[in-house]
């Protein structure tokens, strides 16, 4: 199990957390939100309940915009978030 | 699969779903479990009430912690390494709260809070305890929690807590050359039974040679107010508690939260208004969180009461005693005691079912001041405080069915590790500090000890510490995960 990190297309990138717990899905979240550019949009996979909370919250703090919030089954979540 | 979009950043967290049937059904087995805990040992000895009060009271603080993320660990890390004030608040809010009832508690006579001794091991203790919950992910009630989510990176953090401390209470050796010499000579000077051997051991000598002579006090008491409304309301609750929250709200406002707010278009700028707008927008920015901070507040509050008039009823000052009359002597200490606070604790119980084991693999574990005199170590199935921690695995794990949240997640190899190094720092923090983020911090300043404070600050420093760390550690792995990609 590792962090996956990856360009999907252009302006799309996706962070698979799948397997972490508190702190590292919203440390990861927060390091890759950094190195996208206005606009860009990140898919991020997690399953660790916990971290949602934070990054949610994080998102509202930094102005980037959570597009899209889904639960895959085995409780996985993937949230698209836009870079503001 | 459930799919919800948002088309503004102010879109709410996810809200609870109706759980599916079959983790209904398996929250109803849990629950079932413990009422069936409950009626059966009633029905063996009506005095077992006292084990069923502490298990109660820990469901209500499972359900509550999961159902919030409530974790002292997120409050801190989150405030440093990504800016999130939501939790730090959330646990004001519950101190509040928690401080106001233990008030009334206190000044009824029903409380059954000792203060703690007023010293620098506090910040030591919790700077360690502070490093160790980063390390793990989550504080000692927060593992407790994600164990009953299904975590087992979380049940490794509570073993490893538990054994250490069981361990680290007992070690001598090389340990005994680190203690300075005042400590043993003190420690000699206390009288205590040979079997103790308190000049062996760095703990033993810890405590009867250090801790044993400072001075505990609340505030109440160290104000001396003659009416004892005004040293639990004034003393306790207002200088101890709630003046001491209300800046550190108004702090976490300045520096992590003013900004964000400001930045929202709605709000147009009116000075001093804006302001407590502003502050108080920051309370209620977390439903959950608020609610949860206000359930363990007021349940916090209302377990000392209960305790207190249990402890009247059987006219017992330890459970110690009650056990004793009830034919259970093995396991208790010197003093006839095992552990028993009379409030929501987390630590010591684990180390005590710790200890237990190490005993019967063969260790002496009684032959230390920590379980030999003072907190026994009674066969875990007898054992009320602990059963409060597996009832608030149990709680979270109902909460966790119902929200569709439970899920057994096995750790990764580095996961593991970290739960068990965190741990063991989290393990030693919490006996230096003669507690953890609930004994030590949240009983301790919600009834106004000053000493809560100072593990306080040290448990925050150590967060800090933490958080510096991980962040050149995922900055690191981040740099070998992404190159090759065009950023």
């Amino acid at each position: 199990m590792a962090v996956k990190f990856e360009k999907v297309s252009d302006g799309n990138y996706r962070l698979d957390v799948q397997g972490y717990v508190c702190p590292h899905p919203q440390l990861y979240t927060k390091k890759a939100m950094e190195k996208l550019k206005q606009g860009e949009i990140l898919e991020l996979v997690f399953d660790n309940p916990s971290s949602g909370e934070s990054i949610l919250a994080m998102c509202q703090t930094d102005g980037n915009e959570i597009v899209e919030q889904t639960r895959q089954t085995g409780n996985a979540m993937r949230w698209r978030i836009r870079k503001g | 699969m459930d799919h919800v979009t948002n088309s503004s950043v102010s879109a709410p967290a996810i809200d609870i779903e109706a759980g599916e049937p079959h983790n209904i059904l398996r929250a109803y087995l849990v629950l079932g479990f413990f009422v069936v805990v409950s009626l059966w040992t009633f029905s063996i000895d009506t005095r077992y009430v006292y084990l069923s009060a502490y298990l109660w009271f820990g469901f209500i603080y499972g359900m509550a912690l999961q159902y919030g993320r409530f974790c002292m660990a997120s409050a801190i890390r989150d405030l440093f390494a990504v800016g999130v004030p939501r939790m730090a608040v959330g646990i004001m809010i519950a101190i509040v709260l928690f401080s106001l009832v233990s008030a009334y508690v206190t000044a009824v006579g029903k409380s059954t809070f000792h203060a703690s001794p007023i010293g620098l091991y506090s910040v030591i203790g919790g700077l360690v305890f502070g490093v160790g919950m980063v390390f793990t992910g989550g504080c000692a009630s927060g593992s407790l929690y994600k164990t009953g989510e299904g975590s087992i990176a979380a049940l490794l953090v509570v073993l490893s807590l538990a054994f250490t401390q069981a361990i680290f209470v007992d070690v001598g050796g090389w340990l005994n050359h680190l203690v300075p010499a005042a400590w043993t000579a003190s420690a000699a000077t206390k009288n205590m039974p040979a079997s103790l051997t308190v000049t062996d051991g760095w703990f033993d000598q810890f405590t009867a040679g250090y801790i044993w002579d400072l001075h505990a006090t609340t505030l109440g008491d160290l104000i001396k107010f003659s009416n004892p409304f005004a040293a639990a309301f004034v003393g306790n609750a207002l200088l101890n508690s709630l003046l001491p929250a209300a800046v550190i709200l108004a702090l976490i406002y300045v520096r992590w939260y003013r900004k964000s707010y400001l930045r929202d278009k709605s709000v147009i700028y009116r000075g001093w208004r804006t302001e407590l707008a502003g502050y108080w927008s920051m309370i209620t920015a977390s439903r959950r969180t608020a609610i949860a901070g206000l359930i363990l507040g007021v349940a916090a509050g209302l377990h000392m009461w209960v305790m207190q008039g249990l402890q009247q009823h059987f006219n017992i000052l330890n459970v110690g005693e009650l056990l004793k009359a009830m034919g259970h002597t093995s396991g208790l200490s010197i003093q006839d005691t095992v552990f028993d606070p009379g409030y929501f604790y987390i630590t010591t119980q684990e180390a005590q079912g710790a200890g237990w084991v190490l005993q019967k693999l063969g260790f002496n574990e009684m032959s230390n001041i920590f379980f030999g005199l003072d907190n026994g170590l009674p066969n875990p199935i007898l054992n009320p405080v602990l059963w409060m921690s597996f009832a608030l695995i149990g709680g979270s794990a109902v909460m966790a069915l119902l929200n569709n949240e439970f899920k057994l997640k096995w750790p990764s190899a580095e996961i593991a590790i970290w739960a068990v190094f965190g741990g063991i720092l989290m393990g030693l923090g919490a006996r230096i500090g003669l507690g953890c983020n609930i004994g030590a911090f949240f009983a301790t300043v919600t009834n106004g000890d000053p000493s809560g404070w100072l593990f306080g600050l040290g448990m925050t420093l150590g967060g800090f510490i933490g958080v510096k760390f991980f962040n050149w550690w995922i900055e690191r792995k981040m740099a070998k995960e992404v190159v090759g990609l065009e950023l």
